[in-house]
């Protein structure tokens, strides 16, 4: 239990201003800017965007140099601005389908209408580092070609012509909202995938990582990834009509897995999905692997694994509800502690009192510290 | 209320599909290129505003598995504003992100755009270069994305 204490409010102080000069470093280095961040370090932006829950590049920006490159703590700031902010509603449902793709591969069709484009992409890069980067330079032109203007229809898209992979739900009432209504259990698909998206990536790629390795095996096929801008649009209640608000960029996964069937239904394909802001596949792709898993019961599956168990899943996978839990740790437990101490020196009597032949330690400075 | 109506007077909303396509342009360049486009054809127009710019937040919703049911994929900052001319029209200003000056200036010319001596003007001095800058960056774009077309082949295993 924490204990409020009173003092160390100059010590506070001329730690933060420590902090300042800390984070601004040698003076004779320029400074960063949110242009240079947004621009050089666009995949911090984005994930910082996804898991902060809030798709603003300029704020991530300015959370990456605030925090000194501590993701975690920028989406901990974005997460505390978005709080200041009133809600105006919720906007149409993005239509990922009519995409503007940057990148779009498939590990299951070689042959996809609108064609594989690999886009900026870390693949079949060797993973060497770069030395000549190190003193900037002048970078080629990329290379164009002419684009044919089709549209890339998805995977889920082709294979549910053929019957062979299942259909996505009706709409089925209110959309949960987890930032309105805490977490209750069982949770719907729309909850989950909302906690997923804002989850932790770390965590989440460990969770995806076990079922490949067995705890909860899915299956999984990356059926497609695609990345892109998507319009963004909004009904406006005082102008009577659907504006739109502009484009984002995001990342999708179909991750397509193992057969489901019923007494009813022929044995199709069933899905994983991920959906999260920015350029951010190996999100994507973890959030796909563990949607699919909490889907175990749903599809009549043995549970029993973590990747699995929806509770343990959904409230762990937040990294500020984590970090908040972990490091208060290191605030003072100073009455705790001592309640602690007490209780192990009476433990500690007994235990002598029983054990004449164990010396007794002599009284250390450890009663002073705590006291 | 149904959706394409004017709220004040429930009437229909004329040339919707061309005032949006004009607020999609509008929402997608910044506030000084917009602001560029508009002075070249300011008469000094009197405008009220009837909601100052403000920022808040809008909730992105996706639908599960890319056509399913809607989910919150998560929040994006808006700014909204909304101008009256004098001579009545009202335009709305909702753009992504913190720039008031833009949702201001969206507003601005989505006012004039709907007054039929001003919409020309409003199309060729002030879209049309956005529409000409948006399609280049736009092809670009896709040029480059093109050009990482990828055509892989399956290679067909040995006898042995």
């Amino acid at each position: 239990m924490y204990v409020a204490v009173k003092g160390g409010e100059r010590a506070i102080d001329n730690a933060h201003k420590l902090l300042a000069d800390a984070r601004r470093g040698d003076r004779a280095v320029p400074e960063i800017s949110l242009d240079q961040i947004d621009n050089q370090l666009a995949l911090a932006v984005d994930r910082v965007m996804s898991e902060g829950s809030l798709y603003d590049r300029e704020l991530a920006a300015l959370a990456i140099k605030q925090a000194r490159g501590d993701l975690i703590e920028a989406i901990f700031l974005l997460r505390a601005y978005r709080t200041t902010l009133p809600r105006f509603g919720a906007s149409e449902p993005l239509e990922t389908g009519s995409m503007d793709i940057r990148r779009r591969v498939s590990a299951t069709f070689k042959d996809l209408p609108g064609g594989q484009v690999l886009g900026p992409t870390f693949d079949y890069t060797h993973r060497l580092l770069d030395h000549a980067l190190a003193d900037g330079g002048e970078i080629e032109e990329p290379a164009t070609a002419s684009a044919d203007g089709a549209r890339f229809r998805s995977v889920a898209e082709l294979l549910a012509d053929d019957g062979l992979i299942e259909g996505d739900e009706a709409p089925a009432g209110e959309v949960g909202d987890l930032t309105r209504e805490p977490l209750s259990f069982p949770a719907g698909r729309d909850l989950r995938l909302q906690n997923l998206a804002r989850g932790d990536e770390g965590f989440l790629l460990a969770l995806g990582y076990s079922t490949q390795r067995g705890f909860g095996r899915t299956h999984p096929f990356a059926g497609e990834i695609r990345y892109g801008s998507v319009d963004v649009e909004f009904f406006a209640e005082d102008a009577g009509f659907t504006v739109p608000l502009g484009t984002i960029f995001m990342t999708e996964c179909q991750m397509v897995n193992q057969f489901a069937g019923s007494a009813t239904r022929a044995p199709c394909f069933t899905r994983g999905y991920g959906l999260v802001f920015g350029q951010s596949e190996r999100k994507a792709m973890a959030m796909a692997l563990v949607d699919r898993s909490l889907r175990a019961r749903e599809l009549g599956e043995e549970t029993g694994s973590p990747a699995q168990d929806e509770e343990f899943v959904l409230s762990h996978s937040d990294n500020v509800q984590a970090t908040g839990f972990v490091e208060h740790l290191k605030l003072p437990h100073y009455v705790d502690f001592q309640s602690e101490l007490g209780l192990l020196r009476k433990l500690q009597a007994e235990f002598h009192a029983a054990n004449p032949q164990i010396d007794t330690p002599k009284d250390s400075a450890m009663q002073d510290a705590a006291e | 209320m149904t959706p394409d109506t004017d709220p004040a007077s429930g009437n229909p909303l004329p040339d919707l599909a061309k005032r949006r396509d004009a607020l999609a342009v509008l929402a997608r360049a910044d506030s000084k290129e917009i602001a560029a486009g508009l002075r070249q054809l300011d008469d000094g127009l009197a405008y009220s505003e009837p909601r100052a710019p403000e920022v808040g937040l809008v909730m992105l919703r996706g639908r599960i598995g890319s056509r399913g049911a809607p989910f919150n994929a998560g929040e994006a900052t808006v700014t909204r504003a909304a101008v009256q001319l004098s001579s009545g029209e009202t335009g709305f200003g909702y753009v992504l992100g913190r720039d008031r000056e833009k949702a201001r200036l969206v507003a601005l010319c989505d006012a004039l755009w709907q007054l039929k001596d001003k919409r020309e003007a409003v199309e060729t001095r002030i879209l049309a270069p956005l529409r000409r800058k948006q399609k280049e960056k736009t092809d670009l774009a896709r040029a480059r994305t093109a050009a990482t077309k990828v055509d892989f082949f399956t290679l067909v295993r040995g006898e042995d």
